[in-house]
């Protein structure tokens, strides 16, 4: 005879499977205002029906996991620049509801200029703006919204205006901008700052569903972990210290008097697009002669890995350069922060004949390794049948995997003798090429120059190419 | 006034509580404590109904952060 009349939101996964650990309750701490507000957002998305035209872009900090929480489009943004990938979600896709959610160390300061000219320019974006006055994920320093006085790990005699500045009020800022609809800041304080809260953010969502224009709602959110204090006394902590310093109220309402705008309903086919872009149509463009490949080597999914300086990345630009010559679609995913602090350098690269979803390699069918660190790394997620190419000079191993193609080379010491041990990429490259056929020899030769710079090294690339292609071969020895 | 039935019934999930509180310093009729002698999976001591006195308000649900570890539920119309 009880009915339900509150219960887990649609809108969330029932369980959360992206996340490690326990996966039935979400990652934030006890007592955290995140939980609330994603819970008021996937209550508003229910009820307004829009969970499935939603797409919800995650900052970087606590709310970074958001996307394994909401059943939504989801997409991680870096940091700060949500409110930039939102508006490229936004125009691309004008009938989606696009909601920028953004911490304060995020949106304030990081962020601060996306934020600002996102707003400036009007995006039909909502933008919600949890605002605890700290950085939570990377351990409680201070923020641009940390309140005067507040002690942080980085302001442990608390913040002092002489040396760190104000915190900074974003609502009063942006609501000085032409432009926004809707602004206001909501608290989590008591139920019913709540509820208020509730309201605003269903309205942002509702603004965005109208076409109304940019639409803001802050949210004073407990950090009871940051703040040190319990989570019921961080409820106390946002009344005494947060309201004080950053009124809740309503900054800008034009919701009623803007005009609301709606994307015009046209679909264009792929004919159209190239009409429009004046490329010729597809079928004309299509190569002439694309060389017979082996089943095994067709739309590889490569990774190559190495040294930072061993050529790892333009190689990969090679790959994906000559496989667009070809007429494949390529993509080409580099990754270099890491070497700098000692590990590999790798890149990833796809050359396909149907359209690639990801640049992401993750079971790789072509491995290249230059050095023993980076064998030891990608041999591992190689895909079964994979072809791995490893550099002999610089590997004293070998390797594990018995289920995959090894193709040894000693592409250092080929490119050593030939004067310039930085030669070993295209070494590898032309191994690559006389392997599997993926490319004709004489588009890569033709295709140097795109991606050699150094036009006097040319004709030594090109005797690198044939070099490593005659070691497979069996016509080079060393 | 004792047989009459409670306006609303609470459930808790136990295993997905993380004895933050918030539901217990929010409802407006203290009919939420924590258990003192559950821990949960997580290792925390849950909050619990004291098994009468709901309203179905939702004020519990509002206050909590986790998305489905409060679940409200009203006495049916025809049964009131």
């Amino acid at each position: 005879m009880y009915e339900k009349y509150l219960e887990k939101s649609a809108s969330f996964y029932p369980e959360y499977p992206r996340k490690s650990g326990n996966q039935s309750v979400t990652h934030y701490c006890p007592g955290c205002g995140h939980g609330i507000a994603h819970k008021y957002i996937a209550e508003a998305l229910d009820d307004l029906k829009l969970t499935e035209r939603t797409v919800l872009i995650s900052p970087v900090g606590c709310s970074v996991f958001a996307y394994y929480y909401f059943d939504v489009g989801n997409l991680q943004a870096a940091h700060g620049r949500a409110p930039a990938v939102a508006t490229g979600i936004k125009r691309i896709n004008p009938h989606s509801i696009v909601i920028s959610y953004q911490g304060d160390g995020d949106l304030a300061a990081i962020g601060g200029d996306e934020i600002i000219h996102a707003a400036n320019r009007g995006e039909r974006l909502t933008v919600f703006f949890v605002n605890n006055a700290i950085y939570g994920m990377t351990g409680g320093q201070m923020a641009p919204t940390t309140l005067v006085g507040q002690q942080t790990t980085t302001s442990p005699r608390g913040r002092n205006i002489h040396n760190e500045g104000y915190p900074i009020r974003m609502c009063e800022l942006i609501s000085a901008l032409e432009a926004p609809v809707y602004v206001e800041r909501v608290s989590l304080h008591s139920p019913g700052a709540r509820a208020k809260a509730r309201k605003a953010i269903r309205k942002a969502l509702e603004n965005q569903v109208q076409g109304k224009g940019f639409s803001f709602v802050e949210i004073l959110a407990q950090c009871p972990t940051g703040w040190k204090v319990s989570a019921p006394d961080s409820l106390k902590w946002i009344e005494e210290k947060m309201l004080p310093y950053y009124p809740v109220q309503v900054f800008r309402d034009k919701s009623a008097e803007a005009e609301g705008w709606a994307p015009p309903d046209v679909a264009y086919s792929d004919a159209d697009v190239l009409q429009l872009i004046e490329l010729p149509l597809e079928d004309e463009a299509a190569p002439a002669a694309r060389p017979k490949v082996p089943e095994q080597y067709r739309n590889p999914r490569i990774k190559i890995a190495g040294f930072g300086g061993q050529g790892v990345l333009l190689l990969g630009v090679a790959m994906a350069q000559l496989g667009m010559m070809e007429g494949y679609n390529v993509s080409w995913l580099p990754s270099y922060g890491p070497e700098m602090r000692g590990g590999t350098a790798h890149c990833h690269v796809n050359i396909s004949d149907t359209p690639i979803g990801s640049p992401l390699v993750s079971a790789s069918t072509v491995c290249v390794a230059f050095n023993k660190p980076s064998l030891e790394k990608f041999e591992k997620e190689m895909a079964r049948g994979g072809l791995l190419i490893y550099n002999t000079s610089m590997i004293d191993i070998q390797p594990t995997r018995k289920d995959v193609e090894w193709l040894p080379i000693p592409a250092s010491e080929i490119a050593s003798q030939m004067g310039n041990i930085r030669f070993a990429n295209m070494v590898v490259l032309g191994a690559f090429i006389q392997k599997t056929g993926l490319i004709n020899m004489e588009t890569a030769i033709k295709g140097l120059p795109a991606f050699i710079k150094a036009k006097k090294l040319i004709a030594e690339n090109v005797k690198a190419l044939e070099n490593g292609a005659a070691f497979v071969r069996g016509e080079l020895k060393i | 006034m004792t047989d009459k039935l409670d306006r609303g019934r609470l459930e808790i999930s136990v295993d997905e509580c993380k004895g933050c509180g918030l539901c217990i310093v929010a409802c407006p009729v203290q009919v939420i404590e924590f258990s003192k002698t559950v821990i949960n999976k997580q290792g925390y001591h849950p909050a619990q109904y004291k098994g009468s006195g709901c309203t179905g308000c939702g004020t519990c649900f509002y206050a909590c952060p986790e998305p489905g570890a409060v679940t409200v539920y009203r006495l049916a119309k025809q049964a009131q």
